[in-house]
C-alpha cells in the first residue's frame, strides 16, 4: 500500500525537488526523427533556392500565380494550432485534463482549416501540376509543399488520437510523455512552415 | 506563468507574421537584399520561439537549443546566399 503512494507521488516529487534540471520533453527517438526531417527539409529549401537562382524567370512567373494571403493565413493557422498544443501540454500538467482536450480540439481546427486552405491553393493550381513536367518551380513548389502536406495530416492524427485518450484521462500530472511527444512532432511541423512561407511566399 | 509565457510568444510570433507579409504585399521585396535579410532574420525569431516556448527547448540541455538554432542559421543563411548570388 505505502509502496504504490510513493511511487504514485515519486515523479512529482521529483519535478519539485529540481524544478530547473534541464529536460527534452518527448521521446528521445521522436526527437532524433525530428532531426532527421529537418535534414531532410533542410536540402529541399536548399534545393530550392538555388534552383530559384539558375531559372529567375521561371521563378518569378510561377511565385507570381501564388497567394500571398492564403500562405500567411495557413502560418496565421499553424502557430495559433502549435499554440493550442503547447497549451494543452501545460493544462494536462495540471491535470485539467478536460480543458487539455479541449485545447487539442483547438489545434485540430486550426490543422483542418490549413488542409482546406492549401487544398483550395492546390485545386486552383490544377492545370499548373498537369504541366509540371516542363517546369522547375512548380515540381519543387509542389514537392515541398506537398511533402510538409502530408506531415500535417500525420500530425492530425496524431492529435485526435491524443484527444482521445486525454479526454478518457490516460495523462496527466503524473505521465504526459506521449502528450509530449506528438506535442514535439507537431511544433516541428510548424518549424518547417516557419522557413518555408517566407522562401516560396515572400522572397521574389 | 508558464502560460502568460506562451501567450506572449504566440501574439509576438502573430506579429512578426503580419510584418512579413506586409512586406511580401508592398512588393519592397522584389530584389532587394536588405528585405531578404530582415524576412529570413524574422523567421529566425520566429523559429527559435517556437524552439525555446512551444518546444520547451528553454529547459531542455544546452544541445538541443544549438541544434535547432544551428539548423535554422545554416537553411536561412544558405537561403540568403542564394539569393544575392541571383541578384543582378
Amino acid at each position: 500500500m505505502s509502496s504504490t503512494v510513493s511511487s504514485a507521488s515519486d515523479p512529482v516529487l521529483r519535478e519539485t525537488d529540481r524544478p530547473h534540471a534541464p529536460r527534452l520533453r518527448g521521446d528521445l527517438g521522436v526527437w532524433f526523427v525530428i532531426l532527421l526531417e529537418l535534414l531532410t527539409f533542410a536540402i529541399l529549401f536548399v534545393a530550392y533556392a538555388f534552383a530559384r537562382n539558375r531559372e529567375p524567370a521561371v521563378f518569378q512567373a510561377g511565385q507570381a500565380t501564388l497567394d500571398l494571403h492564403s500562405g500567411a493565413l495557413n502560418t496565421v493557422l499553424l502557430i495559433t494550432g502549435s499554440w493550442c498544443v503547447a497549451r494543452a501540454v501545460q493544462a494536462v500538467r495540471r491535470d485539467a485534463v478536460q480543458a487539455g482536450a479541449r485545447w487539442l480540439l483547438g489545434a485540430l481546427v486550426c490543422g483542418g482549416g490549413f488542409v482546406v486552405v492549401k487544398l483550395a491553393e492546390y485545386a486552383g493550381k490544377a492545370q499548373a501540376w498537369a504541366d509540371m513536367g516542363d517546369d522547375t518551380f512548380y515540381m519543387l513548389y509542389f514537392m515541398l509543399t506537398g511533402f510538409h502536406f502530408l506531415h500535417v495530416v500525420v500530425g492530425m492524427i496524431a492529435i485526435v488520437y491524443l484527444w482521445w485518450r486525454t479526454r478518457r484521462g490516460a495523462y496527466g500530472r503524473h505521465d504526459c510523455h506521449a502528450l509530449e511527444t506528438g506535442a514535439a512532432f507537431w511544433h516541428m511541423v510548424d518549424l518547417l512552415w516557419i522557413v518555408l512561407f517566407p522562401l516560396v511566399y515572400v522572397l521574389r | 506563468m508558464h502560460e502568460s509565457r506562451l501567450n506572449r510568444a504566440w501574439l509576438l510570433l502573430l506579429v512578426i507574421t503580419g510584418v512579413t507579409f506586409w512586406m511580401g504585399e508592398s512588393g519592397s521585396s522584389a530584389g532587394s537584399l536588405a528585405v531578404a535579410l530582415a524576412v529570413l532574420g524574422l523567421a529566425f525569431v520566429k523559429g527559435m520561439l517556437v524552439a525555446l516556448e512551444f518546444l520547451e527547448l528553454r529547459e531542455a540541455p544546452a544541445l538541443w537549443r544549438w541544434l535547432i538554432a544551428g539548423w535554422l542559421v545554416l537553411v536561412l543563411g544558405l537561403i540568403v546566399l542564394a539569393y544575392a548570388l541571383g541578384l543582378p
